[in-house]
């Protein structure tokens, strides 16, 4: 909501958002988001089959202690996290590798251990000033151009790696015992799986903020799980709803003038609850069938 | 030259600070077209015998040889991993079996389809190529799944029980199944088995195993051993 002359809280109305929307910086929110989400909405299926989809929400965390450090320090954020984070997505990748130590408890080290570590760094230098809120809640409209060419490179890598490997991750996901026994290296995958989880959550952060990034790598791929039979159709599918919720989720941040990363994840839940409800009447009206 | 041989092989799992002794000098020479069945009682290490042929267990001491390239075993296991409600199709997973670790980026090439499309056939799953394959009954998920096996034209195909739960009638369609493939193909065949009635009926050899090797011979041999007690 934005104020307007008389001090009246209003909504923008259809004109003002056309006009927004012909602006560059929020023509350079749309491209960046619509490759994050396909980023994610792709790697989300390997990680939610796999049952790994934590593991982002631990990356983002450490993606936290990174930025915090790098505004402490005053240089951009992006290019500290990225090698922070694919760093600590390989150690957490090969401490979940080692059957003493389960998975979660690997993430759970790693994501409390950074959020303690970046709030301190932030407490001593400027405190919880606005650019470590932004990257903390995400700011899609507030990218710079670095920003947008880090995004589209990185995402490029991700898209390409999984286009490149896209049936050898297939076979890794659905039976890792088999692609074993035919000589596939599961380990390379799975810290293949966990390098393209690290680029997506970096290049995520600055659009949906380490609280919500790992929002993006479930929602769709679970949403879509329910409705496909093929694997590339989930693929597909998830994509779609992925860029889809992040399109009516921006809107519908300008419209009410709210934070646009919550509001795609407000948009994915809604979505979520429609889908399990089309579901349910879908297999009672296949159940009355029979 | 056998195309499998082991020689004193033995498995060793460390729980805590003991080491369990899962077999123990094991030696075997299996020759290319037998057809051999593993049997032994639950914790014998008939598993274990194949995980460690197939590389998915590491060994303690001795030495597996198998004198043909590793991309031409396949392997068929007892329960598969596969979720229930994982999205993929029946053509998508017996495609899947062509893969080999010889080329790095795995694309499938018009072999592969034919490849699969002639598995496909030879296990009569025409009708299911399209259906998600959490969807089928126990019996159609395992002629899927050996489908998927045979697919590459392996030289050797190891088979950890799988007819566990199928009902007999299901089981020995499969047990039939898998005999064409070996006199056909001259598939070497290496199965774990409960099932004594097919392997009387189909099995060349029959490896007897509780952690040594109890046993190891013609089906004829192991047979009249059993009855003259």
């Amino acid at each position: 909501m934005v104020k307007n002359e008389n001090g009246w809280l209003s909504y923008m109305s259809i004109n003002e958002i056309i006009e927004i929307l012909s602006y560059p910086f929020m023509a350079r929110a749309i491209i960046v988001g619509i490759l994050i989400s396909l980023c994610a909405s792709l790697l989300g299926v390997i990680l939610v089959l796999k049952n790994y989809s934590l593991i982002g929400h631990g990356l983002s965390d450490v993606g936290f202690a990174s930025i915090s450090i790098a505004v402490a320090c005053g240089f951009s954020p992006i290019y500290l996290s990225t090698p922070i984070v694919i760093l600590a997505s390989f150690v957490i990748m090969y401490i979940s590798q080692s059957k003493k130590i389960n998975g979660d408890i690997a993430i759970g080290i790693f994501s409390t251990g950074s959020l303690a570590l970046g709030v301190i760094v932030t407490a001593i230098s400027n405190g919880l000033n606005m650019d470590v809120y932004a990257y903390m809640f995400g700011s899609i409209l507030s990218m710079n151009n670095t920003d947008v060419f880090m995004s589209i490179i990185l995402s490029a890598v991700v898209l390409t790696l999984f286009i490149l490997f896209y049936n050898r991750l297939f076979i890794v996901t659905i039976d890792e015992s088999f692609a074993k026994s035919i000589g596939i290296n599961i380990q390379f995958y799975q810290f293949l799986i966990s390098l393209l989880t690290a680029l997506t959550v970096v290049i995520g952060i600055r659009m949906m903020g380490t609280l919500l990034i790992s929002s993006l790598i479930i929602f769709s791929a679970f949403i879509a799980k329910k409705f496909v039979r093929s694997f590339k159709s989930l693929m597909f599918l998830s994509a779609t709803i992925s860029i889809l919720c992040f399109l009516i989720g921006v809107l519908v941040s300008l419209l009410l003038n709210i934070p646009t990363g919550a509001s795609i994840v407000i948009v994915n839940i809604i979505v979520l609850i429609i889908s399990f409800i089309i579901s349910k009447i879908s297999d009672s009206i296949s159940l009355c069938k029979n | 030259m056998d195309l499998i041989e082991i020689k004193d092989l033995s498995v060793s799992y460390k729980i805590g600070y003991k080491n369990i002794k899962i077999l123990d000098n094991l030696k075997l020479n299996i020759k290319k077209g037998e057809y051999v069945c593993i049997v032994g009682s639950n914790g014998s290490g008939k598993s274990t015998l194949l995980k460690a042929i197939l590389g998915l267990v590491p060994y303690s001491s001795g030495l597996i040889s198998i004198n043909c390239k590793k991309s031409k075993i396949s392997y068929l296991p007892q329960n598969s991993d596969i979720l229930i409600d994982f999205p993929a199709t029946v053509s998508e997973i017996i495609l899947s079996g062509t893969q080999n670790t010889e080329s790095i980026f795995p694309f499938y090439k018009k072999r592969d389809k034919l490849l699969a499309d002639d598995a496909i056939k030879r296990a009569g799953v025409d009708s299911l190529v399209k259906r998600r394959f959490g969807e089928l009954s126990g019996g159609q998920q395992q002629r899927v799944l050996f489908a998927r096996a045979i697919c590459k034209k392996p030289e050797i195909l190891i088979l950890d029980e799988p007819c566990t739960g199928l009902d007999p009638e299901i089981s020995n369609s499969f047990y039939a199944l898998l005999n064409k493939l070996n006199k056909e193909t001259h598939t070497t065949i290496l199965m774990v088995s409960h099932d004594i009635d097919s392997v009387k009926k189909y099995a060349t050899k029959v490896i007897e195993i509780n952690k040594k090797i109890m046993f190891y011979g013609t089906t004829r041999e192991w047979l009249k051993m059993k009855t003259d007690g």
